[in-house]
């Protein structure tokens, strides 16, 4: 954390005082909040398809994803982070609109692989919903079939510039744009 | 939801549960409907269809050998199965010959990519009963088995390597020597997961007794696979309509026997899985040191049109028969392609087999059934 | 028991239902044999073959359903245990109305095999428990398998197409 606030980019925080002295950390409060923001994103365990797979093997023993501070969680009501792993079908895309909304405020979504990003591999499909930033908002897209574990590791790190780099205080009070709803039978128009 | 609840009359004391399709227990976009009287399930109804991307359909616009990269996704965690049968239909409906080293090393591949799916496979279980460590064991072998599969193909997951006629690429220097490597330090593994989780006896006094399946049951929902065998038939496409390279090799084909309990229950089936990868291991090592010299690729046309006929190439899958009935007209594209995977009816028999289990245990019946969602859903 | 053989003891026990079969090609000898059987006696025939010991086709595979633009066809790919064999069994239905009996008291697969179909193609199946929609979602319009099949431009307001970036480059 101290090499961080030392880089050349960050000129608003700082560490004051040595050991046992009693060390002052100053700085300003949306950088220090979005610094502890960035170090526990608890990403959405939604693996549809192929690159579910390689979440799973990205959070195992070798890319290990906890040192980032990022834990899986099964509810999306516990979560900051949507990775939407693999291939979303209409059938499905309704449930994805419906994880989305539950998820509480400031939230991101990762596109991973192709097929979330615009179909990729099945975009000829009849059933398969052609990118996922057609039904919620993307913030980071992540290319590949699937993506390699470095690949998520890197967008994970891109994710974490993306918080530090935002006026939190935007982010927790901003709506995020109505998306049109979902009618004819779906979900939502029912509820 | 609408559905399940308009289909049966729901009287005051029973509830209707919905469990998915995004569950991290139910392995992919899987949704059960379950209607239960507190504790106990009067029955999980499976409704699928949440993966469905109509590869059937993109086949019949594609030229034969182009389908092949979509064989991968039907099944991601053993797609060298999936391009095999493929190839396989494709080739019978060609009469083509496949060159016997690129046989041995579809089988070496094969073998390797059912370690690496049984390991996800008994892992996933256990950590559905609520163990973790054994299926972080579990990831962290098939990492290893990742390495050796990249440095053949380049591919970690989808691999599009078995291809029409024999297979893309041959071994690279010095593979053979780090398969065997990892077989020499798999098998003391073996030993350490059995100690770890085989015997365990939460999982045994989880398993033992539950989600019994007889074997008219089975044969009748059409299981196939370890899910088959565990319930107690001994049938196996490898030895019993033997393809590839199979019958040069000697291996167990291991059956269920009520190990902790009765015949068909879900602890039958684990124990199938983790007996099979040791009959792999056997395989591999019976593979590589009859490895023969040769192409690894048979002469091809280079524009396949097959004439006109129906050919059905089925093969033992981590999940049973994988099996893909093709149909030629005659010209460059297939005019229909189905995809018979195992683990679509595994999945349909879950209705029948969860009648009077407790709502706990559907998820050991799903786990013990390794259902993958793409295969049910292709 | 050889192909030719199934198809001879199909014939002496059904006559005329049983229509025209697969002459083995001698260059490919690894095609799926198939036979084709009048639809309305589908039940019966698939009740023969699993249950006759000399045949005891006991592991229905899959049922394969076709669109050849004039009519349907579906093929019953089924495996013996006993004899290590595979065959299809083949109807042919009318494209404008298709219709069948179920054979899922046989096999009880049948159930989900022939949701699919009715699913995908639109085959209707007479007496099954439970006819509805098994891949697609339940307000879906058509069925996609059809050779003729057209995609909806929308799904739940979602296009069904996408803009491709480089086409205005």
């Amino acid at each position: 954390m101290v090499e961080e606030m030392n880089s050349p980019r960050v000129i608003e925080a700082g560490l004051e005082g040595g050991p046992g002295q009693g060390a002052v950390l100053w700085g300003k409060a949306s950088y220090l909040l979005n610094l502890s923001r960035k170090h526990s994103l608890w990403y959405l365990l939604f693996a549809t398809a192929c690159c579910g797979i390689e979440m799973m093997q990205t959070g195992g023993p070798r890319t290990d994803l906890d040192r980032f501070g990022m834990v899986f969680r099964a509810s999306p009501r516990q979560s900051d982070l949507m990775l939407v792993a693999g291939t979303i079908t209409y059938k499905m895309a309704d449930r994805v609109k419906l994880l989305y909304d539950q998820m509480a405020e400031p939230k991101y979504v990762i596109a991973m692989g192709s097929c979330a990003s615009c179909g990729g591999l099945f975009q000829k499909s009849y059933s398969v919903l052609k990118g996922v930033d057609l039904i919620v908002p993307v913030d980071l897209y992540l290319p590949g079939c699937p993506p390699r574990p470095e690949a998520l590791n890197d967008a994970m790190m891109k994710m974490q510039d993306i918080i530090l780099s935002e006026d939190w205080r935007r982010k927790m009070t901003e709506k995020t744009e109505p998306r049109p709803q979902m009618g004819r039978g779906g979900i939502l128009k029912r509820a | 939801m609408e559905n399940a609840l308009n289909k049966q009359a729901v009287s005051d004391d029973l509830m209707i549960l919905n469990m998915g399709p995004q569950h991290p227990s139910t392995h992919g976009v899987i949704r059960f409907v379950i209607t239960g009287d507190g504790e106990v399930m009067q029955r999980a109804v499976p409704h699928v269809g949440y993966l469905h991307r109509g590869i059937e359909k993109l086949a019949e616009g594609l030229p034969y050998p182009s389908f092949v990269p979509f064989t991968d996704r039907v099944d991601y965690l053993a797609a060298m199965f999936a391009n095999h049968g493929y190839a396989m239909a494709v080739e019978r409906l060609l009469g083509i010959e496949v060159p016997r080293r690129a046989e041995y090393l579809r089988v070496i591949v094969s073998e390797l990519n059912r370690i690496a799916s049984h390991l996800i496979g008994v892992g996933a279980m256990a950590m559905d009963i609520g163990a973790f460590t054994p299926f972080l064991h579990g990831i962290r072998e098939r990492e290893k088995l990742n390495d050796i599969i990249e440095e053949l193909c380049g591919a970690r997951l989808t691999y599009n390597y078995i291809r029409v006629g024999g297979v893309s690429f041959d071994f690279p220097q010095g593979l053979d020597a780090k398969i065997r490597a990892f077989l020499d330090t798999f098998e003391p593994l073996m030993e350490e997961f059995d100690r770890l989780i085989t015997v365990n006896e939460i999982l045994v006094k989880r398993c033992a007794n539950v989600a019994v399946i007889d074997a008219e049951t089975a044969k009748s929902y059409g299981l196939v696979g370890p899910n088959l065998r565990g319930s107690g038939v001994d049938w196996d496409l490898r030895r019993d309509l033997p393809y590839s390279a199979y019958p040069d090799f000697e291996f167990n084909v291991c059956l269920g026997r009520g190990f902790r309990g009765t015949l068909g229950d879900a602890y039958d089936r684990f124990i199938v899985r983790v007996q099979e990868m040791q009959e792999s291991v056997k395989i591999i090592r019976q593979a590589l040191d009859g490895l023969p010299e040769g192409e690894i690729k048979g002469k091809l046309p280079r524009k396949l049109k097959p004439a006109k006929g129906e050919a059905y190439g089925a093969v033992e899958s981590a999940r049973g028969e994988l099996g893909y009935h093709v149909i030629s007209d005659g010209t460059d594209k297939p005019y229909r392609v189905k995809i018979r995977a195992g683990s679509f009816n595994a999945t349909s028999i879950v209705e029948h087999a969860s009648r009077g289990l407790m709502i706990a245990d559907l998820v050991v019946l799903i786990a013990s059934l390794d259902v993958i969602a793409p295969e049910i859903d292709r | 028991m050889h192909f030719d053989e199934i198809v001879a003891r199909l014939r002496e026990r059904f006559g005329d239902l049983v229509g025209e079969a697969d002459e083995p090609d001698p260059a490919r000898p690894s095609l799926l044999p198939g036979v084709f059987v009048r639809a309305d006696s589908v039940t019966d025939v698939c009740r023969f073959l699993h249950d006759e010991p000399a045949m005891a086709f006991e592991h229905l595979s899959c049922i394969t359903g076709t669109d050849f633009k004039d009519s349907i066809h579906l093929a019953y790919v089924m495996t013996s245990y006993v004899h290590r064999q595979v065959i299809a069994l083949k109807v042919k239905l009318d494209r404008d109305d298709p219709s069948i009996r179920t054979v899922e008291e046989i096999w009880a697969t049948a159930n989900w095999n022939e949701r699919e179909i009715y699913d995908l193609l639109g085959v209707y199946f007479e007496g099954h428990s439970d006819l509805r929609r098994l891949l697609m979602p339940d307000d879906w319009v058509g069925h996609p398998l059809r050779k003729d099949y057209q995609e909806q431009p929308d799904y739940h307001e979602i296009p069904t197409t996408r803009e491709n970036p480089l086409g205005k480059y």
